[in-house]
């Protein structure tokens, strides 16, 4: 194990686990709040980095190309949204095909499968030249995320989404309109997605038609890994979000750590896999195994 | 003020399972009506108060409220009209939200959610006292889960988040089936004192004979998607378990002979 190489690893493993802990939050409004497994992810990512690496390159201020990015996410979970609610598709399946359509979508943004983007040309927000800056930047992206998200799930629209999520038949019974609820919150992932997408593409200084795949996988291990650490300790909803974003750092330092004994970056996937599987499988052997069985809501219609 | 006009609903049309749930079925409801509906497994009993809701549409048939017509309208847009508790305790809350927030859903039934607060300090002094006509001692507990309630104590906090707003219609489906007989009297008390109260039109759906004859001014029997006993006013109050059972098996045999 090279220990000297681990350490020296560790600060782009934070300032890459704080850029895919934004993404991660994006899936845990989806996966948690709306309980809704929403695979579109995959392609809004590189939608967010292709339109934010395009716009800067044509000469846009990177700010105004990041909104852009957020607006192409934004639209990606409309689109998913609709499938889902205006054309009864399941939501599992709308994911998949909007997913599947936005490679093409971004193939036709980047004009290739890939673009690079140099910071010394443009005036980037974040470089993973500059890690220092990149971490503080995102750190402070990540802040103020989590603070305009915890203002939002407490209005009443945010709260009318988190019921359509624990419970579409009572949310209808008081009069919420479940179909709008949930597009608003695929929306809202979506975005986050794609800005997360924009932030990666600056730091890495490309983007690719590939950076999406199995991205939601890593969303799920930072949502999950939070969960299973944090879930304790932090109740609150901001606290809640706060536990992703350091269930992706964890994640990206763990994998670092693999990293350093030696094993090739090749199995990356089967390792993301593998962790995600042993985090999932982890509260289910707790309840099986050990300690007393929480009975799983009986939601049968009666 | 409720009209129901010759509703028809048919479950799988076509197929092997085809099943008519509600037939040709009229009922009006007077300003103020407490009405118990009783009646076999697969009456129509629970598909009339969905129908209503809006659950799923009618196949033919009008539901009209107070003069307006309900038949086209989205079961979110109705839910502005009218108050629910279901059968099944899990149903009628949020078991992952706070006893609070659940409540300030419910306040907030009919009117836009937009970016105001989901719940204010003033709201929670209401919430507070009408947990306390409960008597479960909920006032207490909040900002508690739902999910940490007893059946019996979600079903009270149900009704009275379907009665927040004041509702033209409460429906109850069943609402007491699921709970002990202690829980379930006493859930039913705290109905007929709300009901009382804020003198709501109810339907209320029971398999208790006892209940149907105990609780309302109204009650109905119904028997292959229709209405086929109705009993009102004074024959009402004399009403015995007994002559409830007579007419039950009458109306039976009739239905049997005329097969």
């Amino acid at each position: 194990m090279d220990i000297t190489n681990l350490l020296s690893a560790l600060p782009g493993a934070a300032a890459q686990g704080l850029i895919w802990g934004i993404m991660a939050i994006g899936v845990f409004i989806t996966y948690k709040v709306l309980d809704i497994a929403d695979l579109t992810v995959d392609g809004s990512i590189a939608t967010g980095g292709a339109t934010c690496v395009m716009l800067t390159l044509a000469g846009m201020p990177v700010w105004a190309a990041m909104l852009c990015a957020l607006a192409a996410g934004l639209l990606a979970g409309l689109v998913t949204g609709l499938l889902h609610t205006a054309m009864g598709i399941p939501a599992l399946l709308s994911g998949i095909l909007t997913q599947l359509s936005l490679y093409s979508i971004n193939l036709r943004i980047l004009g290739a499968s890939n673009q690079s983007i140099n910071v010394m040309k443009y005036d980037l927000l974040i470089s993973l030249r500059y890690i220092t800056t990149a971490i503080c930047v995102t750190a402070i992206f990540v802040v103020v995320i989590i603070a305009i998200l915890y203002w939002f799930f407490g209005t009443s629209l945010g709260c009318s989404i988190r019921a359509t999520g624990a419970n579409p038949n009572m949310s209808r019974a008081q009069g919420i309109n479940v179909n709008m609820t949930k597009v608003i919150g695929l929306m809202l992932s979506n975005g986050l997605v794609a800005l997360a997408g924009a932030l990666l593409a600056q730091y890495q200084g490309f983007a690719d038609v590939k950076m999406g795949i199995g991205s939601i996988v890593i969303g799920l291990a930072a949502v999950i890994i939070g969960d299973v650490i944090f879930s304790r300790i932090f109740r609150n909803f901001a606290l809640k979000l706060l536990s992703v974003v350091l269930g992706a750092v964890i994640y990206y330092i763990v994998l670092q750590i693999v990293f350093a004994f030696g094993i090739s970056s090749d199995y990356l996937k089967l390792l993301t896999a593998v962790i995600v599987a042993i985090f999932l499988a982890i509260p289910y052997w707790k309840g099986k195994y050990f300690g007393k069985r929480v009975r799983k809501e009986d939601r049968t219609n009666a | 003020m409720l009209e129901l006009t010759n509703l028809y609903k048919t479950f799988n049309a076509g197929t092997v399972n085809e099943k008519t749930a509600i037939n040709g079925l009229n009922l009006n409801l007077a300003p103020g009506d407490f009405v118990t509906v009783i009646g076999g497994n697969g009456a129509g009993k629970s598909t009339m108060l969905n129908l209503i809701a809006g659950v799923f549409p009618v196949d033919s048939g009008a539901i009209r409220l107070n003069g307006f017509n309900l038949t086209g309208l989205p079961e979110h847009k109705r839910a502005r009209f009218l108050g629910r508790v279901f059968q099944d305790p899990m149903m009628g809350t949020a078991a992952t939200m706070g006893i609070e927030e659940n409540l300030a859903l419910a306040y907030r039934r009919g009117k836009t959610r937009g970016l105001g607060s989901g719940i204010t300090n003033p709201e929670r002094t209401v919430f507070r006292e009408k947990l306390e006509t409960l008597g479960l001692g909920l006032e207490d507990r909040m900002t508690s889960k739902v999910g940490l309630l007893s059946g019996g104590q979600r079903q009270a906090l149900t009704l009275l988040m379907a009665t927040l707003q004041k509702p033209d219609l409460l429906l109850l489906d069943e609402h007491t089936a699921a709970l002990d007989p202690k829980t379930a009297d006493k859930v039913l008390q705290i109905t007929d004192e709300i009901v009382a109260r804020d003198n709501l039109t109810t339907l209320m759906v029971t398999h208790n004979m006892k209940n149907a004859i105990q609780y309302g001014n109204r009650l109905i029997m119904m028997d292959a998607g229709r209405v086929v006993v109705d009993i009102q006013g004074e024959e009402k109050k004399n009403l015995t378990v007994r002559d409830l059972l007579e007419k039950f098996n009458i109306e039976n045999d009739r239905m049997l002979l005329s097969e």
